[in-house]
């Protein structure tokens, strides 16, 4: 029987995007903020197991498959849509609206995909609005941007296709289950995954598309496209052990590259990349403890780094500035923001009594749990990295630091409110922990507020915080930006490639006559001897066809002999 | 122009006060009880305090390190 649990949750979202082109102004704020509620109704109407089944060629698909896992990030992409909807409200252009739906939807649609065939669907959907959403800035830089997400993109596309060609070629089925790096499709499938999280080498994707999105895209986009690849990281590879060094990885790259830069936006972008990381790591350590803690940090996550960059859009938004340099000070007239902002610099942080203190210290423990000693250590200095380049440094350059003369206001009423709701999210989930950790994949046991643990993280945290302002002079801004990966496609690439037409160019012009006179030359011979007249193309009289095969039966005759 | 009473250079002398006290009491109540070491090194004194103080120290100077073979004008892709 088909029934409202049959109802793809991810539809209404996508279906709903598309009529807001057609409807005014009021009609448009009930669908962006009606929308995402009902979505979140339709989520939990999902049972355990598949409800929707459809055929496809011999396979039959999965479009509605739910489990706690499932449920946990649709709830959570459900309630981000509704925020970041109601933060875009008063400005945001139509386009920007229905990119922003639709990628919400597509998020939501890739999480109860029961089969890889309805998962590579709603994955591709996501690439195309996120891409909108980039390109919904309207201007050049984010044109460019936007075209480099998007060719990244593809690119991981087609490489996630030929992955699970490949499965279904070795196993005969979609289903989407659990895997093993064993295989080269799986290898695809598992690099696909990656790059839509931001993995090495094409990290650089993340802070070079996200930042020039306008201040209210990049809220929507930091939710959706690394959160799904978390989901489906969790889902298909849980325990690959390989994660561990790539997350390790991202998490000092976001840190250092954080450290280096000067556009607020872009430091929130590093930090996302920092912070997928950490939840890299913890499917890597593959234990029940670190995929819950995986699953917490990705929706604490979700809502404290939305949080910080509706901080920075604010800011964005009513100065026009964003880069460090020029801001300073703005404590003194954006004092919500301001408050909000710190809000969530502290629950990225992991300080008590906020999200991230009762999300990111599971996978901590499970590391420790699994004895794995330099594992525990350096996720310890990432937490307090964590610190330094988002804790304190966005909210320190932005809204104290000097006196840079700006004072503009608050924002307008739904931003601000948008901005309240995170905030109390925020320090909702970081005093009360049950009601997440009660819909986290396996029964939780752990206790976040121990005595040890409150002092522990309090003396790492604030200790680094020490080290921050002792080494300010180190931290100073300047106009500059810091080399990546995409070094080699955007500046390398382009240039190997125009010296290497210049070469070819050079070589035709001075060659040009000498190269004329030697195909002349070349075509010449061959019409000579296979042009109508030429000897090799003349008929023969099958007479003479007679006698030179006995000629050469004869040689072959004659040979043989000897 | 009035300054921000967040600014004075009192009221930041009493910030660095009240810090440098709380920081001293964080170690106070890591003294007193047993923080729970999973390894060997966890469990000296202070451990979380001078590890995140000298966690930073170490990847603030790489980072400046770092940022002399990499950083460049930030309208280095610009001129393309």
């Amino acid at each position: 029987m088909i029934g409202i649990s049959a109802v793809p949750p991810g539809l209404p979202l996508i279906l709903g995007a598309l009529l807001l082109p057609l409807l005014g102004p009021r009609a448009r704020a009930v669908l962006v903020l009606g929308l995402p509620l009902l979505v979140l109704a339709l989520v939990w109407q999902v049972p355990d197991g598949t409800s929707l089944r459809l055929a496809f060629l011999d396979y039959e698909l999965a479009p509605v498959t739910g489990d706690r896992l499932s449920r946990l990030f649709g709830t959570v992409f459900a309630i981000m849509a509704f925020a970041g909807g109601l933060f875009a409200l008063n400005r945001s252009r139509v386009v920007e609206l229905v990119a922003a739906l639709t990628g919400a939807g597509s998020a939501i649609g890739l999480t109860f995909a029961g089969d890889l065939f309805t998962l590579i669907v709603f994955w591709e959907l996501l690439a195309l609005s996120s891409t909108l959403l980039v390109w919904s800035a309207m201007t050049d830089r984010s044109y460019g941007a936007g075209m480099r997400y998007l060719i990244i993109h593809l690119l991981g596309g087609v490489i996630l296709m030929a992955g699970v060609i490949g499965h279904v070629a070795d196993t005969g089925s979609v289903v989407f289950t659990a895997m093993l790096p064993d295989s080269p499709a799986h290898w695809l499938i598992l690099a696909g995954f990656l790059v839509n999280a931001g993995a090495p080498p094409v990290s650089a994707w993340l802070p070079d598309a996200y930042p020039e999105a306008s201040p209210t895209g990049m809220v929507f986009l930091s939710a959706f496209t690394t959160k799904s690849a978390i989901y489906v990281l969790l889902r298909g590879f849980p325990g690959a052990e390989i994660l561990i060094a790539i997350g390790l990885y991202m998490i000092f790259y976001g840190i250092v590259y954080a450290l280096l830069e000067n556009d607020m936006r872009r430091i929130l972008a590093y930090s996302i990349v920092n912070q997928v990381g950490f939840m890299i790591c913890g499917i890597g350590i593959g234990t029940e403890m670190a995929l819950n803690g995986t699953a917490a940090h990705a929706f604490t996550h979700i809502i404290y780094k939305a949080l910080l960059l509706m901080s920075a859009g604010s800011v964005l938004y009513m100065t026009g500035k964003r880069k460090c340099t020029d801001l300073g000070g703005l404590f003194r007239s954006m004092p919500l923001t301001t408050v909000c902002g710190i809000i969530g610099a502290l629950s990225i942080s992991t300080f008590p009594l906020t999200s991230g203190f009762i999300s990111k210290s599971m996978i901590s423990q499970a590391a420790a749990d699994q004895q794995m000693a330099i594992l525990w250590f350096l996720l310890t200095a990432g937490t307090a990295g964590v610190l330094l380049h988002a804790g304190i440094k966005f909210p320190w350059f932005v809204f104290f630091q000097k006196d840079s003369g700006l004072r503009p206001p608050d924002p307008p009423l739904n931003m601000r409110m948008a901005m309240i709701l995170f905030a109390f999210l925020c320090i909702a989930l970081g005093v009360w922990p049950a009601p997440l950790y009660a819909i986290l994949p396996y029964p939780v046991d752990y206790v976040p507020y121990t005595y040890a643990h409150v002092v522990a993280k309090l003396q790492l945290l604030l200790f680094s915080g020490l080290a921050f302002f002792i080494m300010l002079p180190y931290l100073k801004r300047t106009l500059t930006i810091t080399l990546d990966w995409d070094w080699f496609y955007r500046w390398l690439g382009p240039r190997a490639i125009g010296q290497a037409t210049r070469v070819v160019s050079r070589w035709h012009a001075h060659r040009r006559i000498d190269v004329l006179r030697h195909l002349g030359h070349l075509f010449g011979t061959l019409f000579l001897y296979h042009g109508p007249q030429g000897i090799l193309a003349r008929t023969w009289a099958t007479g003479s066809m007679v006698l030179w095969v006995v000629i050469l039966l004869g040689i072959y005759l004659i040979a043989y002999y000897y | 122009m009035k300054q921000h009473w967040l600014v004075r250079p009192g009221t930041i002398r009493l910030l660095w006060v009240v810090y440098l006290f709380t920081l001293a009491l964080t170690i106070l109540a890591g003294l007193i009880t047993d923080l729970h070491a999973w390894f060997r090194l966890d469990g000296s004194v202070a451990f979380n305090a001078w590890f995140g103080f000298l966690a930073c120290i170490g990847m603030i100077l790489f980072t400046k390190l770092l940022g002399h073979l990499l950083q460049r004008k930030d309208t280095y892709y610009d001129r393309d």
